[in-house]
């Protein structure tokens, strides 16, 4: 499991140009400083997370059960909360605050965010299927996904079979992406390559669980 | 404006002199030869610019000893040292295509005259 996370927004993509002149396509993630809402121990939960909370929301809209929660830890209140499941969380205590710079430049990091949803997708889209010819014969069945199985054995088509349906809308880790730039006065972590989800998602940054 | 202008502004360049397709060009390119740095000079006649923003690029093509050749640089990129703009091309259109099938005099682009 990771033990450094963030929570932060997907902004877009663009690129920069590294040390020795090359272009280095990047996502731009605005990170504003998380503070802790509460510790999450084995002792007390059955398990050790972090819950954190970004930004700031009018009192007024808070639900009477969201006031409640934020009083009770005495910090202010954000918009959305986030739980951050990590190894250890001793060294986190209530209020405290996590910044961009938790991810350092040249370190590799872990990206979950929901993807884009597609809706109700074809078996060639959502499958890669291959599909039927565009000629020689075929006959409106050009990207239909094909036999789904065999005849009277099983006479039943199998659990799990790859058949059209709603795709993306999922949660989705981009493993082991390059932190090119990470900046805390600007709030901002730059990453190497793309980051699920459209501009403007919740990502969560987390420390990479698999070596390079 | 883009969501991406706050990182994009840190690499776009301010000594870019104002140049369009059928102006003449030297292009001095930073050329990093084992730990020498020395200025190779490319030299042509400005065949298209395309995209915007930091992604914005310019192809330059000149011959060279009687090949066509056609090198597209980002515009923003740090190995140009510097752009000096020559003639001001006359040319009607946006992307000087035509210019790969022309050989001799007829590939050349004619000179802007204001008057």
């Amino acid at each position: 499991m990771a033990t450094k996370a963030i929570v932060g927004e997907k902004v877009g993509m663009t690129q920069v140009w590294d040390d020795e002149n090359r272009i280095v396509p990047v996502t731009v993630l605005r990170v504003p400083p998380c503070r802790v809402v509460q510790v999450k121990t084995p002792d007390t939960d059955g398990y050790s997370a972090i819950q954190v909370t970004r930004g700031v929301k009018d009192a007024g809209k808070l639900t009477r059960p969201e006031a409640g929660h934020f009083e009770k830890a005495g910090v202010d209140p954000g918009r959305s909360l986030v739980e951050l499941r990590l190894d250890d969380v001793s060294e986190f205590t209530v209020g405290q605050e996590i910044t961009a710079d938790v991810h350092e430049e040249g370190t590799r990091v872990d990206v979950t965010a929901v993807s884009r949803g597609k809706g109700f997708a074809g078996a060639m889209k959502r499958h890669g299927f291959g599909g039927a010819p565009a000629s020689h014969g075929a006959h409106k069945n050009h990207r239909k996904p094909g036999a789904v199985g065999q005849c009277a054995t099983p006479s039943r088509v199998f659990r799990g079979k790859k058949m059209p349906g709603r795709m993306g809308g999922q949660k989705v880790t981009t493993l082991n992406l390059e932190v090119v730039k990470s900046d805390i006065e600007a709030g901002l972590i730059l990453v190497k390559g793309s980051v699920p989800g459209p501009r403007g998602s919740t990502v969560v940054i987390r420390d990479a669980v698999k070596g390079s | 404006m883009q969501p991406t202008d706050l990182v994009d502004n840190l690499s776009l360049r301010d000594d870019i002199p104002d140049f369009g397709p059928g102006d003449a060009l030297k292009v001095h390119v930073r050329v990093i030869e084992g730990n020498r740095e020395r200025t190779q000079l490319f030299e042509g006649v400005v065949i298209r610019r395309q995209g915007s923003g930091v992604r914005e690029t310019f192809t330059v093509r000149k011959l060279s000893f009687g090949v066509g050749v056609e090198r597209t640089f980002p515009l923003h990129t740090p190995i140009v040292e510097k752009i000096e703009v020559g003639a001001r091309g006359d040319v009607r259109r946006a992307k000087l295509y035509y210019l790969r099938d022309r050989i001799g005099k007829a590939a050349k682009v004619k000179e802007k005259r204001f008057n």
